[in-house]
């Protein structure tokens, strides 16, 4: 019986029941209805952003696959094709934190294998609340081993991301995975069930009750209940994820597949449904024939669940045997559970009798489509007004440069994550050649010359501020750290992470990150191929910073040209490109000496961008830099200091111009220091590359100026022609490396 | 000299071995699937890292039931080279090839870094090009490395010279500091008593290209290259 508490219990509002009847021309069983509520879920149709989505370009001559498939893929030339996307896990990760993380690996790595792609890196973006709080600390702890427990086990390595720590993600952790994988271009392989009478093969780990209800559990907000949902979290298993990886790349290589889609978010209906939708096809299984974990499972429970590490394909007529045998050599068990039929229906059996029977298109292109009411938050008016002369008289903007670059290099925020990727493998495979620390993470493809760099950027402050422009700032960051590291950015992934869709300020959020992030990638030359949306990221009615986090990929045809952000030796020239405006909205620098997070973000100029980072690719290519390191958090003395770690006491020795943004010269030291321009890059060059190197920037209209030389056991600073910084360095790498370690020092009682 | 890289499911540094000794060496190399028990003719065998079986029961555990072990050990017994890395270290353990077992890392945490270990004992098929006292530079990635054998069993090894590498700092000094994990005595990597079998924790595969931030890993498939030639091995596969 179909009535208003169950319509609740499956998040299905009123309007959209009437919706399915209209549809079906029946009242649905209560199959039917569990299977309209996950597909209908926020998770899984994007009823609320799917309007906004679509304005995001995602075209270009590199683009192979767009939005709409597991994975993006895009071309990286000798045959070759980079598959790649992120995916968020922030909801399960909340409730569960180890297995939430893990199985968000697991997910996204089957995204990318089910394209025919072997997958060879990691990353991640998480969010954390603040540090100082023990649920933070165990939620930080169970998140990250959980990335661990499952990348390192399944052997692809975690090769960088990004962690931060606002308190407005204390009741809302946000663990986004990105993973990219290697294939032939002509191999890709695609989700689709086409061709009447072939067989639907479900292979992997049986089917249990866990995670009945995940996508729609995603859909919804938290409060002081949603631990008691902690069934509706799955447990990963790598070892079977490992398996089923190598078995379903082994498959892929005969061209006995139609096609094959992983049971992600909503399982088996999922899976069922969007292949059958994109083949235009029908599918007709028998849940009797799914292998089951547990007894007396329903036909409900079985199409519901998200038990993890499982796949669905389809095997091309005369073909079976062949697909059966290479899953036997891996021990496991492809099981015939149905076929492809031409009806266009989602048909489920049990034991013969047809249990639900529903049109793929209602379920799928019919799903609801929400234009959402949209409204200017009213804090936003005072959160952007940031006096800087009024912040002159707090006692620590008083204190020397230095003692506050050592403390801001001691904070999370800006500290050393070795604490965190310590525990990542992010070695396994031999293709590292640029790991965890700091900017992009490459990695080199060893038939070819060529390796892929990539990152993940996001700033949620920023966005509070300006969701719009935090949005393009985030596009902007994510590209230049790729392009840093030589390699020329080509393509975006993004992962929309935002608080409850239905209050119009939050949609409002939403919908101008969406055209920030569209403006930044068709001005940077980013298509977005694929992402994932999280909503209701909120927590007794307060909802997270908006944080759009973007993947960037791009290639450098050299892998041995790739820089990072180390100084290589003492007697180079540094060189800062770009313009520093003294820039302190948002910064590190004000959350740090005034607590606040207020004013506007740093300007983002997309063409001095787009002239930067083509610069920074072909100073590489030609081997004219020996290090560039983005200015961003803590801005151009935070990112000085970075260039200095890790090189064996390489110091520097800098000067810069001091900038005039407030009357109180205190503010305006601070400002040259801690700013946090966009589109600024440290360089570092041998002496007799430099007049190529500023010939080259003012060519391409970028900024360049000469502000010092490495060198020397310190760093010291001067702005204005007077030294305000100059500090050890041995000082400042302890201050940076114990940021996050002491915070789990173990107390011995 | 041909390699035979052992694959047991759960395998994840099978590759990386394969591409140090076929790509960077430049010696044959072939993969020997677990459940095979023909080694094809390898004249070393490398047992990679990676989780066999998940190891969610204890590392190494299940992997040494595995068909292919029983030729294995027959080659071992034979006196034919067979080195273990990580996980493979671990199967050599459980399989009794090389006494003591592995405890969880002392941080009880997966730790990836580079680290030191000093080289102790040169008479082994693969230390013979390395110097004694030589310290390498290569990666460990390992949760569960800290070795541990009771005290009796640590005299013998030490007696026999068994142990092969141990953890040091850079200039080769053992100190608890430069210990990444709580191994028993810096213990880093053994041999067998008669000296064919290697195991060890760090990842010398890992760490024979400079673009990977080290080449020292290479002396020890050099060594088992070398060791072929100088006609101190033994047995053939």
């Amino acid at each position: 019986m179909i009535d208003a508490a169950v319509l609740e219990r499956h998040g299905i509002k009123p309007d959209e029941y009437d919706r399915i009847v209209t549809f079906m021309g029946r009242e649905p069983n209560l199959t039917e209805l569990g299977i309209f509520s996950v597909m209908w879920s926020e998770h899984c149709s994007y009823k609320s952003s799917r309007v906004h989505l679509k304005t995001l370009p995602t075209t270009g001559p590199q683009v192979l696959q767009g939005p709409g498939e597991n994975a993006g893929a895009v071309d990286i030339g000798e045959g070759l094709a980079a598959v790649f996307k992120i995916e968020s896990h922030n909801h399960p990760s909340f409730i569960e934190p180890y297995q939430g993380a893990a199985t968000g690996v697991g997910g996204i790595i089957r995204d990318i294998f089910t394209m025919g792609a072997r997958p060879i890196a990691l990353l991640n973006s998480l969010r954390f609340g603040s540090l100082g709080e023990p649920g933070t600390r165990r939620l930080l702890e169970g998140v990250v081993g959980g990335i661990a427990g499952y990348g390192n086990s399944i052997g692809i390595p975690t090769v960088g991301g990004e962690i931060a720590f606002e308190p407005s993600y204390a009741g809302n952790p946000l663990v986004n995975v990105f993973c990219l994988g290697i294939a032939k271009a002509s191999d890709i392989i695609k989700g689709v069930a086409s061709g009447t009478g072939n067989a639907v093969y479900y292979v992997g780990a049986k089917t249990g009750r866990d995670g009945i209800h995940g996508a729609t559990m995603a859909s919804a907000e938290f409060d002081d209940k949603s631990a008691e949902k902690r069934p509706a979290v799955q447990v990963g298993d790598p070892f079977m994820e490992k398996l089923l990886l190598e078995a379903c790349l082994e498959v892929m290589q005969t061209d006995a597949l139609v096609g094959i889609q992983d049971m992600g978010a909503a399982g088996l209906t999922c899976s069922t449904t969007e292949m059958g939708s994109r083949g235009g096809a029908g599918i007709e299984i028998d849940v009797s024939l799914v292998p089951q974990r547990e007894t007396g499972m329903t036909p409900y429970e079985i199409m519901l669940s998200e038990s993890q590490e499982r796949m669905l394909l389809v095997a091309k007529q005369g073909r079976e045997a062949e697909v059966e045998r290479i899953f036997e050599k891996w021990d496991l068990h492809a099981s015939h559970i149905g076929e492809v039929t031409s009806d266009g229906l989602l048909r489920v059996k049990e034991r013969g009798a047809v249990v639900a029977e529903i049109p793929n298109g209602a379920l799928t292109d019919e799903a609801p489509l929400y234009h959402r009411p949209m409204a200017v938050p009213e804090y936003l008016a005072e959160v952007r007004r940031l006096d800087l002369d009024a912040l002159a008289s707090s006692s620590e903007v008083g204190r020397p440069a230095g003692e506050v670059l050592l403390a801001l290099l001691g904070t999370p925020a800006i500290g050393s994550k070795r604490w965190v990727y310590r525990q990542y493998d992010h070695m396994v495979r031999t293709n590292t050649i640029n790991g965890p620390g700091m900017g992009a993470g490459v990695v080199r493809i060893k038939e070819t010359n060529r390796a892929i760099a990539m990152s993940v950027d996001g700033n949620g402050r920023y966005c509070y501020l300006d969701p719009r422009h935090g949005a393009m700032l985030a596009v902007a960051e994510a590209a230049r750290n790729v392009a840093c590291a030589g390699a020329r950015p080509l393509a975006a992934t993004n992962c929309l992470n935002f608080g409850n869709p239905e209050r119009p300020t939050i949609m409002w959020q939403l919908a101008q990150a969406v055209e920030g992030i569209g403006e930044a990638c068709r001005a940077l030359g980013t298509p977005i191929t694929g992402g994932n949306v999280s909503l209701y990221n909120e927590t007794d009615g307060r909802a997270i910073y908006p944080t759009p986090v973007i993947g960037v990929i791009g290639l450098l045809e050299h892998a041995d040209r790739v820089v990072t952000r180390r100084f290589q030796a003492p007697g180079d020239v540094i060189v800062l490109l770009g313009e520093g405006r003294g820039e302190l909205g948002g910064s590190e620098y004000l959350k740090f000496v005034d607590g606040s997070v207020r004013g506007i973000p740093p300007v983002l100029d997309l063409g001095a961008e787009r002239a930067l980072q083509p610069l920074l690719a072909d100073l590489a290519a030609d081997r004219l830099v020996r290090s560039a390191h983005d200015c961003s958090d803590g801005g151009l003395a935070v990112t000085l200091a970075e260039s200095c770690f890790d090189t064996d006491g390489i110091g520097a020795d800098v000067s810069i111009e001091r900038t005039a943004v407030a009357k109180a010269e205190p503010i305006n030291v601070a400002a040259a220091l801690f700013g946090e321009s966009a589109s600024r890059v440290v360089i570092s060059a041998a002496p007799d590359a430099v007049s190529e190197v500023v010939k080259r920037a003012g060519d391409a209209g970028v900024p360049a100026r000469i502000i010092g030389r490495t060198g020397g056991r310190s760093l010291r600073i001067a702005v204005g022609g007077r030294v305000v910084v100059d500090v050890m360095l041995t000082d400042a790498e302890r201050a940076w490396s114990d940021a996050l370690q002491k915070y789990f020092v173990k107390r011995v009682a | 000299m041909k390699f035979g890289i052992v694959v047991f499911p759960g395998s994840n540094c099978d590759h990386d071995a394969y591409h140090a000794v076929k790509h960077v060496l430049g010696q044959d190399a072939e993969f020997v699937w677990h459940k095979d028990t023909d080694l094809k003719r390898a004249d070393a065998l490398v047992l990679p890292g990676g989780f066999s079986y998940g190891d969610y029961l204890r590392t190494g555990a299940i992997a040494r039931f595995s068909p292919i072990m029983n030729a294995v050990r027959a080659f071992a017994e034979r006196g034919g080279p067979v080195l273990g890395v990580c996980n493979g270290f671990q199967i050599l353990l459980e399989a009794g090839l090389i006494p003591g077992a592995m405890l969880r890392n002392r941080s009880v945490k997966f730790q990836c870094e580079h680290v030191h270990v000093r080289v102790d004992q040169t008479d082994t098929p693969f230390t013979g090009a390395c110097r004694k006292g030589e310290v390498l530079r290569l990666p460990i990635a390992h949760g569960e490395g800290n070795y541990f054998a009771p005290p009796d069993v640590i005299a013998r090894l030490e007696a026999n010279g068994q142990i092969v590498f141990r953890y040091t700092n850079a200039a080769g000094v053992v100190t608890d500091e430069a210990n990444p994990n709580g191994s028993v005595a810096a213990i880093a990597g053994l041999c067998s008593e008669r000296r064919n079998v290697v195991g060890l924790m760090p990842h010398p595969e890992r760490a024979c290209e400079s673009a990977l931030g080290s080449a020292d890993g290479l002396r020890v498939f050099e060594s088992a290259v070398e060791s072929l030639k100088s006609g101190t091995l033994v047995a053939r596969a």
